[in-house]
C-alpha cells in the first residue's frame, strides 16, 4: 500500500459522539509530511479524542481518516506499524527500569536485533538517561519521563508522531529540550502532531490547528493566524478594575474584542474606534482608571481568544 | 507472535519479581489457609458444657450419667437440683447442653417401659447443638443396649432383647473420618481460584488505569498476543499454587495421594483456563483496581459457598443447586478429592472433567470477546 506521496494525516468529516454529546465534529484535516502541527484547544475541545481516532484507538462515529497513507478505518494493523503515540497520561512501566522499559516496546514493535542496540542507544541519549539506565522509570523526574516516553514512541522510527500534550506539568526548561527533539525529528521528514495548552509552544509549529468544542476553528502558520485573522488592530489597556472596563468597552463601535490578559485588557479596535483618549475618557465616565492603550504585536492567543468568542456568538445565533 | 508473547511474559514476570507485596500475596495467604483448615477447622465436638438435672437420683441414672462424662464429648458444669437451675445455665451460656432425668426413669427401664430422657440443647449454634444431639443418642442407644444385655444375663423376664437396628459405621477412603483429609485438598482448588482471578483481573485493570494499556494498543500487537502474555503468568503462578499445596498437604499433614497425578495435571490445567477466564471477564467489568477488588469480593464468596468445599451441595435449595453448575470449583474439588483420596481415574470423573472443559471454554471465549471490545 500507498506509504509514498499523500499527505501524512487526512481526515474528513471525522466525528465521534459520546452518547449525545459530540465530542468531534466534522473535522477535516490535512497535514503535509514533515510538518509539526500544533494543536490548540481550551480543555475538552476534543483534541485527545481526535488524536485517539487518527490512532486506531477509537472508532469515529462517522466520517473517516487516513494515517501515513492507511486508512484508519480499514487498515489499522497497517496504521499502528506507522505511528508512534504519547498519550497525554504518563503511560510508561514506572516498575521497569529505562532499559526494560525500552526492551519491550521495542520487542512489542519488533524492532529488529541489529537496530535495536543502536536505536537504544539513540533514546538513551536523546532522554539524557546516560547511565541511568537500570534507574526504576518512577524515579525519574518529569522531564526525563518525558523524554523517555518520546524514546519510546519513535522505537521503531514511525513516520507519523502524535503526541497529545507531551509536555504538560514539565518545567519550561525541560518542555524547551523537548521542543528541540521534535524539530529534530521533524529535520528527519517525521510529520508530528503535539497537543498543547502552551501557546507559545504553537510558535514553534509550522501549522497551527485551532479546536473549538470539536471543530477545527482556523488552521495556518503561526504568523498567518497572527496577521490575517485579526479584524483590527490589537491594543493593550492597563486599566482597573479590569471587569468593569471590559463592560464599559463592549458594546462601543469600533471594539470588536476586548479580553482580559492577565492584569492588563488586550482590545482590538477597528477604523472606526473611537481615539486612544477618548477610550481613557469614556473608562474614567465609568469611575475606571486607564493608560492610554497601546498598541502591540497580536499572539497567537490573542487570535484564538478572538476566533473562540466569535464561534461562541456564532452558535448562540445560529 | 512468539516473539511479542515472549516480551509481553518477561515484562510480566519482571513485575511480578519487582512487586514487593506479591510474594506476600502469594505466600503467606496460603500457609494461613494450610494452618486453618488443617487445624481449625474441625467438625468434631468435644468438651461440651453440660448441666444435669437428676430426679430420679438411682443407680440406673447415676450409670447413664457416668457414661456421659466417660466420653471427652460432655463435660458436666452443673449438677442442677431444679428445672429453674437449668434454665438458668442454658440462659446464662454456662451449659450449651442440658440433660433432665425425670423421675421414675430407673422403674421405667426395670418394666422394660420406654425411660423418656429430657434434652435441651442451646440452638444459637445450630451446628455444634447438632452434633452434640448425634453424640448424645450416641451414648443413650449404647446405654440401652447394655442396661438390655445385663437385663436378659440377670434373666429378668420383664425385659426382652433389644431388636431394633444397630449402625455400625463403615467410612470408605477416609476411615478415620479425618476432617483434614477432606480440607486440605479444598484448600488447593479455593486458593488457586483466589489467586489465579484475583491477579489476572488486578493485572489487567492495572494497565487500564495506569494507561499502558492504551500504550500497548497503538502498537501492532494482536489481541490474543497481549491475552496470552495476561493470562499465561498466572496460570503458571496457579500451578505453583497447586504443586506447593499439595506438597505441604502430603508432607506435613500427610494426606494421602492414592490417585493419577496425571488426572489432577488435566483437571489442574482446565480449571485454571477458567480461572484466569474468569479473571480477564471481571476486568473488563472494572476501570480501576478498587472496582476490581471489589468485585473480587462479592464474586467469589459465593463461588466458595456453593462449592461443596464446607457445605454440601446436595443440601441446597434447587436454584442454588443450579448455580453450582456453573461454578469451576465444585468440579475441580470433586476431581481434587477423589484423586487425593479415592484413587478414582478418568473412568470415573469424566463428567467433571468434562464440565471443567466447557467451562473454561466458555469462561474464556466470553472473556476474550469481552476484552477485545473493551479495548475499543
Ligand atoms: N470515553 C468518553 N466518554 C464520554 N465522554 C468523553 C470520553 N472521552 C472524552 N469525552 C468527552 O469529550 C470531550 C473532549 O475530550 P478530549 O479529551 O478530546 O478533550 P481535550 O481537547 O483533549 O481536552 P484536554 O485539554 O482537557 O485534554 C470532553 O468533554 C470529554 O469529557
Ligand atoms: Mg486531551
Amino acid at each position: 500500500m500507498s506509504a509514498s506521496g499523500g499527505p501524512a494525516v487526512l481526515a474528513e468529516a471525522l466525528t465521534k459522539k459520546f452518547g449525545d454529546f459530540t465530542a468531534v465534529d466534522h473535522l477535516d484535516l490535512r497535514i503535509e509530511r514533515g510538518q509539526v502541527i500544533g494543536f490548540l484547544g481550551p480543555n475538552g475541545a476534543g483534541k485527545s479524542t481526535t488524536i485517539r481516532m487518527l490512532c486506531g484507538l477509537l472508532l469515529p462515529t462517522s466520517g473517516r481518516a487516513s494515517v501515513a497513507g492507511f486508512d484508519v478505518g480499514r487498515e489499522p494493523e497497517a496504521v499502528r506499524e506507522h505511528i508512534g503515540y504519547m498519550s497525554q497520561k504518563f503511560s510508561l512501566y514506572g516498575d521497569l527500569t529505562v532499559r526494560e522499559n525500552l526492551r519491550f516496546f521495542g520487542g512489542i514493535y519488533r524492532v529488529r536485533r541489529e537496530d535495536f542496540a543502536e536505536r537504544m542507544r539513540f533514546a538513551i541519549s536523546m532522554a539524557g538517561l546516560e547511565g541511568r539506565q537500570n534507574a526504576l522509570v518512577h524515579t525519574l523526574a518529569g522531564g526525563w519521563k518525558q523524554r523517555l516516553a518520546l524514546g519510546c514512541a519513535i522505537l521503531h522510527r514511525p513516520p507519523v508522531l502524535f503526541l497529545d500534550e507531551p509536555t504538560s506539568g514539565v518545567e519550561p526548561e525541560a518542555r524547551r529540550q523537548f521542543w528541540d527533539l521534535i524539530h529534530d525529528l521533524a529535520a528527519e521528514h517525521v510529520t508530528i502532531l503535539v497537543s498543547t495548552h502552551y501557546m507559545d509552544e504553537a510558535e514553534y509549529c509550522n501549522q497551527v490547528a485551532l479546536i473549538d468544542r470539536g471543530t477545527l476553528i482556523a488552521m495556518g502558520t503561526p504568523s498567518e493566524l497572527r496577521g490575517h485573522r485579526l479584524s483590527g488592530q490589537l491594543y493593550e489597556l492597563r486599566c482597573s478594575p479590569l471587569g468593569g472596563a471590559l463592560k464599559a468597552l463592549r458594546g462601543v463601535t469600533g471594539v470588536v474584542e476586548a479580553a482580559i490578559f492577565g492584569d492588563r485588557l488586550h482590545v482590538v479596535l477597528a477604523e472606526n474606534a473611537p481615539a486612544g483618549a477618548d477610550i481613557r475618557r469614556l473608562l474614567s465616565e465609568h469611575g475606571i482608571q486607564a493608560d492610554l492603550p497601546r498598541r502591540i504585536m497580536p499572539s497567537l492567543e490573542d487570535v484564538f481568544v478572538q476566533l473562540v468568542s466569535r464561534g461562541a456568538e456564532h452558535r448562540v445565533t445560529a | 507472535m512468539f516473539g511479542r508473547l515472549s516480551v509481553m511474559l518477561f515484562k510480566e514476570f519482571i513485575q511480578l519479581r519487582r512487586d514487593r507485596w506479591m510474594m506476600f500475596r502469594l505466600i503467606v495467604p496460603l500457609f494461613i489457609q494450610m494452618v486453618v483448615f488443617g487445624y481449625a477447622a474441625t467438625f468434631t465436638v468435644h468438651h461440651v458444657a453440660t448441666a444435669v438435672l437428676d430426679l430420679d437420683q438411682s443407680q440406673a441414672s447415676r450409670s447413664l450419667i457416668s457414661h456421659f462424662v466417660a466420653t471427652s464429648r460432655f463435660d458436666i458444669v452443673d449438677m442442677a437440683r431444679n428445672q429453674r437451675q437449668i434454665t438458668r445455665d442454658i440462659v446464662h451460656d454456662r451449659a450449651v447442653v442440658a440433660i433432665v432425668i425425670h423421675a421414675g426413669f430407673s422403674q421405667d427401664l426395670e418394666s422394660g417401659r420406654a425411660a423418656p430422657l429430657q434434652v435441651i440443647v442451646d440452638g444459637t449454634n445450630s451446628n455444634t447443638a447438632l452434633i452434640a444431639l448425634g453424640y448424645l443418642s450416641q451414648i443413650t442407644s449404647q446405654f440401652s443396649a447394655e442396661w438390655a444385655a445385663r437385663a436378659i444375663s440377670l434373666n429378668v423376664s420383664a425385659v426382652r432383647p433389644e431388636t431394633g437396628i444397630r449402625l455400625e459405621p463403615l467410612p470408605w477412603f477416609n476411615e478415620g473420618l479425618n476432617e483434614r483429609w477432606f480440607f486440605i485438598p479444598g484448600v488447593i482448588g479455593t486458593l488457586t481460584l483466589l489467586q489465579v482471578v484475583s491477579l489476572t483481573a488486578f493485572a489487567v485493570v492495572r494497565e487500564r488505569e495506569v494507561g499502558t494499556l492504551e500504550q500497548i494498543m497503538v502498537s501492532p500487537i494482536r489481541p490474543f498476543e497481549f491475552i496470552l502474555g495476561k493470562t499465561v503468568p498466572f496460570f503458571l503462578i496457579g500451578f505453583g499454587d497447586i504443586a506447593l499445596v499439595t506438597a505441604f498437604g502430603l508432607l506435613w499433614f500427610r494426606v494421602p495421594f492414592v490417585g493419577d497425578p496425571l488426572v489432577m495435571l488435566g483437571g489442574s490445567s482446565l480449571f485454571l483456563m477458567a480461572a484466569v477466564g474468569m479473571g480477564l471477564l471481571l476486568s473488563t467489568f472494572s476501570r480501576t483496581q478498587q472496582q476490581a477488588f471489589a468485585l473480587n469480593f462479592f464474586l467469589l464468596n459465593p463461588f466458595f459457598i456453593l462449592s461443596g468445599f464446607a457445605f454440601p451441595i446436595a443440601a441446597m435449595p434447587r436454584f442454588l443447586q443450579w448455580f453450582t453448575m456453573i461454578n469451576p470449583l465444585r468440579y475441580f474439588l470433586v476431581v481434587i478429592r477423589a484423586v487425593f483420596l479415592k484413587g478414582v481415574g478418568v473412568d470415573v470423573l469424566w463428567p467433571q472433567l468434562l464440565a471443567l472443559a466447557a467451562l473454561a471454554g466458555v469462561m474464556l471465549t466470553v472473556s476474550v470477546l469481552r476484552f477485545r471490545k473493551s479495548l475499543e
